[in-house]
Order: C-alpha cells, then structure tokens, then sequence
C-alpha cells in the first residue's frame, strides 16, 4: 500500500465526513444532558426514525429535499412526543433510571419500526444531481454527496453556534447548561425551554438520519452504534458544550478513518506482516475507546468541560 | 430481615425443583432455560453488589462474563479441559481485569463511571472481534464441556444445573454476608455520603476497587458456567446491550436487595423465552413493562411486592 | 406460595408445548429475516413455502410443517434458535442458513440431535472437510466454489492484478481463498472489513489508491447493496470493473440498478437458466411473492424438494434417518439448477456459470446466463472429509 500525502487527505476528508455525521447527533444529546441532566439512549431512535421517514417519503414524493424535510418534521413531533409523555416525569430520577426508561424507549421504538417498515433493510437512492464526484484537487474525484453531508453538517454547527451566542434562547441555553437551578429561579419557562431544545436536538439527530440513508442500510437498530459513538463524543468533548461536541466529532470521526486505514500499514513497517494484519485492524476498533479512556483520565470532565456546575 | 429469608428460601426452593417438573413434563428443554436462569442471576447478583450496595453503575458488565467465557474457550482450543485449570483461569483473569478497569473507572462518579465503565466493555468486545485465531466475529465453538474428572460431569444438563444453582446459592449467601459485614457498611456509608466517608477517616476508594472487583470476579464465574451451556462462546456475549440487559435484570428485581436480581433474571428470561414464542416483537412489549417498572416500582419487583405486603399491617 | 409458582411453572411449560403425532413432518427454517440480510432470509422463506405448497402441503405422504426462527445474522442468536427447534420442537429436518458463521455455531447442537440438515446457502469449508456428517447435506454450494469460477474466469481474460475485499467472517474469508485458487495474476491487496460495517469509503479510497487492474469483492444481500451504491458514488466503477459472487443478484439488483450494468458475477444458478424446472419455478415464484427469486430461493426450493423425496423413499418412517440420508444422496429431484450431484461431503457437484449483468426487456436488470465456467465442478475439500 503505497502511503502519500493525497492519499492521506482524501482519508481525513472521509474522516471529517464521519465526523460531521456524528456531531449532528451528538449536538443534541450533549445539550439534553448538559442542561437537562438527562443521560438519553433513545436518542438515536431519533436518527433512526429521520432515515426511515426520509426515505419512504422520497419514494412516495420522488424528491429529496421533501424526504429530508418530512424527516425533521416528523422525528421532531416523535421527540416532542416522547419528552412530553416519558421524560418530564424522568428529569428528576437518576441516571439508572434514565438509562434504564430510555434503554425500554430504544427497544420499543426498534421494534415499532421493524412492525412498521418489516425486518428488511430499506434503501434510500442518493439524488441524481449529487451522485457524481467534484475533483477535490486534480485527479482526486471525490462523491458529491459526501461533500454534500460535510457541507450540511459545518451549516449546522454555525447555525448552533450562532444560536447559543447572540440569541436570547442562546442565552439561556448556556445559562441552563452553567446553572439550571438558577435560570428556574429567575423565572424562565424551563419546561418550554426543555422542549425546545429537546426537539432541536432531535431535528438534528433525524437530518443525520436523512443523510446517511443513501450511503448506508436503513435497518431497525441503526441508531444503537451511532448512540453509543455519540455517547462517547459528548464525554470526550465535556457534557454540555456545543464547540466540545464538534471538536470531538471531528476528533473521533477521524481518529477512527485513520486507524482503519493506517494502522496496518504503519505496523508493517516496524512488525511483520502477518503481526500487523491481526494487531492492525485491532487496535484501530479499540481505538476510540482507548482515546476516550486516555482523555478522561487526564481531563475527568473531558475536553471543554461547562465552567460551573 | 425475616420476609427476605422467607423470600430466599421460596427462591431458591422453586429454583431446585425445575429439572424436576421439566423432566416430568418431557420438556428438557426447560432445564437449558433454567440454566441459562442460574447464569444470568449469578451475573446480576454480581453487579448488585456494586450498583445497589456501591453505587456504580457499570455500563460494561458483559465484559466479565465475556472474559469467563472465553477463559474457558480458549484453553479448550488448547486442548486443556480440566475444569479446575478452567475455572481458575477464568476467575484470575477477570479480577485482573477487574482491577485493571476499576482502577482506572473508580475513581469517577456518576455517568463518567458509567461511560467508562462502557468503554472497557467496548474495547474488549472489540478485542474479542479481532482475536481471529479464536473465531473473532463468528465465535468459537467449544469441543466439550470442562473436565471435573468421574465426579461432575457438566455435559448432563441437570447436573449442570444444579451445579450453577449451587454457584448461585453460594454466592447469593456470600453477598448477603459480605454486605452485612463491617466492609459491607463501610461500603454503603461510601454510596450515601462520599465525603463524610472519607472525612471520618475511609479510603473510599480501596473499598469500592474492592467491590468493583469482587463482583467482577463472580461475574467472570457466571461466564465460565455459561460457557459450559453453550459450548460456544461470541463476541456477542459481551456486546454492550447485553450489558444493559444485566442492568435490566437488577432493577427489575429490585436494586440493592441480593435476591430481587434473581427474580429479575428469572423473569427477564422468562419473558423473552415465551414472548418470543408468542410473537417475534416481543421487544415492543418489553420495553413499555420496563419503563413501567421503573417509572412506578422504584425499588423494583422485590420492593413493590415488600410495600404490598407491608401496607396492610400498617 | 410453593405450590403457586410451581402451578404457574407447569402452566408455562404447557403452554408452549404443543404435542403433535408422528403424521406430521416438521421442517425447521432458520434464516437471516431482519437487517441487511433480510432480503436474501426472505428468499428462504418464499422459495421454501412455494415447494411446500406445490407438494399439496405433504411432505413424503404425510402433512409438511415449516417453523421459522429468524438468527438476525447472529451466530449465536442461530445457535440458540437450533436447540429451541431440536429440543423443544423436535424437528424432523433442519433447513435454510443464510450465514456460513451461522450454520458453524448452530452446525454441533443440530448434528448432534440426530436431525437431518439440508443446508440452502453458506457452505463453509470446515463442514465440507473435517467437519463433515452423514446428516448434513448442502442444497447450495461450498463457499469456494463459485469464486473459484469466477478466478478461473479473469485469469482466462487475463486480467492482470485484481484488489480482494470481503466482509471478514468465515464465508468472506472462504471466497477469497477459493478466488485465489484459481486467479493466477498478481493480488495487489486483499481487504476484510468488519461484518457489521456500513460505510465502505474509506477502503474505497485505498482502491482507487492501488490502481488495481479489477475488483472482486463478495458482499452478500443488504451488504452488497450498500458496497455497490457507495462503489457507484465514488466513481470507481469506469475505471475498476467489478466483479463478484453472491452480490450482483436478484436480492441487490432492484436497488443498484444500473450501477452494477455490464459486470460479471459467477454462481450455480440465475432466473435466466433455461432448464425446463427451473422456467416453471421462476414463473410460478414471480406469479405468487411479486418479486425476482435469487440463489437462495432455488436452493431453499430444491432443498425442501430433496426433504421430500428422502420422506418418500422411507415410506414415511421418519425413524429411519439411514435410508433419508441415503435417498437425499441420490438427488432424484428436478432440480432448478440442471444436473445435482452429491460428493462424498454430502456437497453439490454442479455447473457453476457467468453471468452478466443486463438490463432486461422491462426494465429491470438481471444476471444473463453467458457460458459454463466450471463444469460438474466439486469442491476443493472434499478429499478431508472421511465419508465415503
């Protein structure tokens, strides 16, 4: 395997690509806990639900960007719904019980959907307009789409930095997440403000779904890996914080690329062959977790930990 | 004090009976549920032990019982069947690994506990994938069940049975000892009021390394025997949801109370074995039960069925 | 309290056994239903239904039963399905498995049980050598098999160097071995991606990265769909042709489309065979579940087929396993695939085929029938299997 310079920064591209995926799902997740203290599996039920309702819509509709809208509309109301019914009685209980309420929520809404849309795996078609490749640099085509997903997922990030520094709900986003008791105290709707940012962090979670139906099965139970890779982000970024979460995402997304990729090919060069087929592919499945175990070891709070708590 | 013994006994009395019943009613098949029952219990027992009585809520539990398993598999594949080599390795190991993971997860608190706690389950479940040598993805089968000499043949599925009801038995008698020891209080001082704890002079942390490993080791026990039922031993077995499902098995039955975890396993189990047969979306029926569980039974199935009967007296 | 539990214990076994005379044939099916598999477990189930139902319902002269379990591609979720069936349904015959990982986990407790196994998809090479059993026989093929036509095939072209990938578990890594049996240029790099794994991008990079003259890859099912479509975007399709076993098929066809029109895939049997039983079972499959049938639905078809005659050369007598087993041997059925021999493994000896992916009159792609690559072709193991 001939290892050169372009051929690395195609690799990080594929690795930002994955990143961004994965911050758009940990955006949510980071803000539910940070500010409602809600430790939430059933999120990527949430992804889940976007990528199913996106794809049948665009084949009912024929057309994209009505999938991709049917899908934040309806994973929001299914959020709204789910923090309405089961977690506003949730907020006070501990952590177990949240785990345990949102792990029941995952199994439930795994199942409803393989009754919904059968046991199958669905497939989305990517767009025509976006199925070629745009050369990055000379000679080094690279999928439409995919540039297409990263794209989406840096608008997102501005549109969710933007939010939380010069707006007002901005303002108590942040407030929430630096003091909850104090923003009650002060006399703010906390319950709406719940809702809100509980539904924003599912229109993401499903945008993420939307996405990543063209390239990836559609299959009940997709959401469980990506919950747990999200789980992992939003620790490693600090719980709670938007700019941990992205930098996190970006930071696991590649870490995991480059080490299925490089991980063989650079211990071939100091062990043999064989010792590196079996040691390569291992440690880079560990990767992530190994990082995540270092990370916290030295930063218990992890990367941008909320300032006050 | 005197309800709990009554309970145990009720327990553990209908536990023996079951090949009994199941072979009258020609249904073997039955004893293999059973078994599976004991295992499970045994996994649960353990991580009450160190989520009802310590506080930790250990998100990768499987782990242990991944370890067990594979302990057992892999010195069959060397051709070493003797059960004692086997079991031995198996529990060494997980406490090893248990030292290893709790040093480096004890020291946090609350879902930093939990997450990393899930990151060792997930790092081993993936060292397990890659272990290709010992099947890696597709599991590995193993050739015969472990070797006691003439006296225990684990391979007969009653005597396998009750050889995990006496593992069972023995260590719920244990936990409930240890629990009521002086270790056991300091520990439950620790989970109420860490600082207090360690304000009057404990070392919080040598105590909950101590549980976390205890429990490890008795989980890697339950692996072992679940390795001799299925004479077959996947990554599957320690993949994060079988975690949670052991999580599940504790809080239905009741957090902190030894036996609740045993009931929960039982009807855990039971669940999935019938409702499976009912129908293949057993899982939409499992989840709601679950949250009603948790959202009304606070202390699970043990605790509500303990007000119930407390409430009339009163 | 004692005798409560007890009563409801009873009532429980009860409940879920139900007790049937020895009139009735119980044929376990045990396939990939949900995820990325699903489409190729729903092959198993159609193409195993419709031989029942073309048989009257009747299996020998006595009333058939089919009784699914569904191993979500987990071999452990397989295992566990097998003993429920042996043992708590004391099934007669155990059919289907899509995965080969499945069939190796579930292969001992079902063997073992004295039941007969007439395996419809995965054939790994342990089963077909060491392993081997007078109770298993595969309806399908032994993994090496058609990867070693399609080997055979691109050394012919001569195809210079080719980049090897494959999910890695026991069927993955089966087909690259046989492929690399028969393939006599340079190998410039063989890949395994984890089983479970749903984006292939960065891999692909790494092909377009070694400039290998082809690609083989085999990716079966909802794997397949997902390779070819991610392969499409990538743009790697004009300048490293595709080839495959078990991906370009009716099961992934629907859903790749064009992406995968022009390239080759080897295999013992396409809708396109013209054999007399085979027109009559693609018609009669089409007519009755809507769909294209694929590899699996032939050998599901013909295995209950096979499961058929044994019952009927014993007269019903289904204590007698020795004389099934013998029966199932002689492969005396029309079987869709042409001519069906068993070796002495119990594995097909069979014509394996290119086929060329095309686009039909109506529209649709399908797998065309171009030339018999390996005739009567047995596979590579049979010489470590001890029976004779």
């Amino acid at each position: 395997m001939n290892i050169n310079i372009f051929f690395l920064l195609e690799q990080l591209l594929n690795g930002v690509q994955f990143g961004v995926m994965l911050f758009l799902i940990s955006a949510g997740l980071t803000l539910v806990f940070g500010i409602m203290n809600l430790i939430n599996l059933a999120h990527g039920v949430l992804y889940m639900l976007g990528a199913y309702i996106c794809a049948s819509v665009i084949q009912a509709s024929g057309s994209f960007l009505v999938g991709v809208a049917a899908a934040i509309v309806g994973s929001l109301a299914a959020g709204i719904v789910i923090e309405l019914v089961t977690f506003r009685p949730l907020y006070r209980r501990t952590h177990l019980d949240q785990v345990l309420v949102t792990f029941g929520l995952t199994l439930f809404f795994n199942e409803l959907v393989r009754i919904i849309w059968g046991p199958t795996a669905l497939y989305a078609a990517v767009p025509a307009a976006l199925s070629g490749q745009i050369d990055i640099l000379p000679g080094a085509p690279y999928p439409t789409y995919r540039l297409v997903i990263i794209g989406t997922g840096i608008l997102a990030a501005v549109f969710l930095y933007a939010l939380v520094s010069y707006t007002r709900i901005g303002m108590l986003i942040r407030a929430g997440a630096s003091n909850r008791v104090m923003v009650e105290a002060l006399g703010v709707n906390i319950k709406l403000l719940y809702t809100f940012i509980f539904g924003l962090g599912a229109a993401l979670a499903a945008l993420a779904g939307a996405l990543a139906g063209p390239i990836l099965a559609i299959e009940s139970g997709m959401g469980n890996g990506m919950l747990i890779l999200a789980l992992v982000v939003i620790v490693i970024g600090g719980i709670g914080s938007i700019r941990g979460a992205f930098i996190a995402s970006i930071l696991v997304g590649t870490v995991d690329t480059l080490g299925r990729t490089m991980l063989r090919p650079l211990f071939a060069t100091f062990l043999s062959q064989a010792t590196a087929d079996q040691a390569g592919p291992a440690i880079a499945s560990m990767l992530i977790y190994l990082l995540m175990a270092f990370i916290l070891f030295f930063r218990p709070q992890g990367l941008f930990p909320p300032r006050i708590r | 004090m005197q309800s709990r013994t009554v309970v145990a006994a009720v327990i553990f009395t209908a536990l023996a009976l079951v090949p009994s019943v199941a072979t009258a009613l020609n249904q073997s098949f039955y004893i293999d549920v059973g078994i599976r029952i004991l295992i499970f219990a045994i996994a649960a027992l353990s991580l009450d032990l160190i989520l009802g009585y310590g506080g930790m809520v250990s998100f990768g539990h499987a782990a242990f019982l991944g370890i067990g398993a594979y302990a057992v598999g892999i010195l069959a594949y060397f051709g070493v069947h003797n059960g004692l080599a086997q079991f031995v390795a198996a529990i060494v190991v997980s406490t090893l690994a248990a030292l290893f993971i709790g040093a480096v997860s004890v020291r946090t608190t609350g879902v930093y506990f939990i997450m990393t706690t899930l990151a060792f389950g997930q790092m081993l479940y993936f060292l397990a994938v890659s272990m290709s040598k010992f099947g890696g993805d597709d599991g590995m089968n193993i050739s015969s069940t472990s070797d006691f000499g003439g006296w225990l043949d684990l391979h007969n599925p009653i005597v396998l049975y009750y050889t995990c009801f006496c593992f069972l038995l023995g260590f719920a008698v244990f936990s409930d000892r240890l629990v009521g020891s002086r270790f056991g209080m300091v520990l439950r001082a620790i989970h109420m009021n860490e600082q207090r704890a360690v304000a009057i002079g404990v070392g919080s942390f040598r105590y909950k390394l101590t549980a976390f490993v205890i429990s490890g080791a008795m989980c890697g026990v339950s692996g072992a025997l679940l390795a001799n039922q299925a004479l077959f031993v996947s990554p599957a077995i320690m993949h994060w949801t079988r975690s949670g499902e052991i999580l599940i098995m504790v809080i239905l039955g009741g957090i902190g109370t030894l036996f609740g975890p045993i009931i929960g396993a039982v009807v855990y189990l039971l669940l999935e074995s019938t409702l499976s047969r009912i129908t293949e979306h057993w899982e939409i029926i499992l989840g709601p039960f679950l949250i009603i569980v948790v959202l009304f039974a606070h202390r699970g199935m043990l605790g509500w069925i303990a007000e119930r009967r407390r409430a009339p007296t009163k | 309290m004692n005798g409560k539990l007890l009563a409801a214990l009873s009532a429980l076994c009860l409940m879920s056994s139900t007790s049937y005379g020895a009139d009735t044939v119980k044929i376990g099916l045990i396939t990939t239903l949900s995820g990325p598999g699903g489409v190729m477990g729903r092959n198993h189930r159609d193409g195993a239904n419709l031989a029942l139902e073309q048989l009257g319902g009747k299996i020998g002269n006595l009333k058939g039963e089919i009784i699914y379990a569904d191993d979500e591609q987990k071999p452990d979720v397989g295992r566990q399905a097998a003993e429920q069936m042996v043992k708590q349904d004391k099934v007669d015959f155990v059919t289907g498995v899509i995965f080969s990982n499945v069939l190796l986990a579930l292969y001992r407790p079902v063997i073992d049980s004295g039941a007969i196994m007439v395996g419809a998809s995965g054939g790994p090479h342990e089963v077909a050598g060491e392993m081997c059993s007078p109770n298993f026989f595969s309806a399908s093929w032994q993994n090496d098999q058609a990867p070693e036509a399609m080997g055979k095939y691109m050394t012919d072209q001569k195809i210079q160097s080719v980049f090897l990938m494959a999910p890695n578990f026991a069927a993955g890594r089966d087909m690259l071995a046989g492929f690399k049996r028969y393939y006599k240029g340079k190998i410039v790099a063989e890949l395994y991606t984890n089983l479970n794994q749903p984006d292939y991008q960065a891999e692909l990079s790494q092909i377009r990265f070694a400039k290998p003259k082809a690609v083989f890859v085999f990716y079966p099912g909802g794997l397949g769909i997902q390779f070819i479509k991610q392969y499409a975007q990538a743009g790697l399709q004009k300048d490293f042709p595709l080839y495959s076993v078990y991906t370009q098929n009716e099961t992934t066809l629907p859903a790749i489309g064009a992406a995968a029109n022009g390239n080759f895939e080897t295999g013992f049997w396409s809708p396109d065979l013209k054999n007399p039983a085979n027109v009559a079972f693609v018609k009669a499959f089409r007519a009755k579940y809507g769909y294209m049938p694929a590899d699996y639905a032939a050998s599901s078809y013909d295995a209950v087929n096979l499961i058929d005659s044994a019952v009927k050369a014993v007269n019903g007598d289904l204590s007698d396993k020795k004389g099934m087993i013998a029966a199932i041997k002689q492969a005396k059925i029309h079987s869709v695939r042409g001519d069906l021999k068993f070796n002495n493994n119990h594995f097909p000896i069979e014509n394996f085929y290119l086929f060329k992916i095309v686009k039909a009159a109506d529209g649709s792609y399908i797998r065309k029938e171009e030339s018999v690559v390996l005739a009567n072709h047995g596979d590579s193991y049979a010489s470590k299997c001890p029976m004779k």
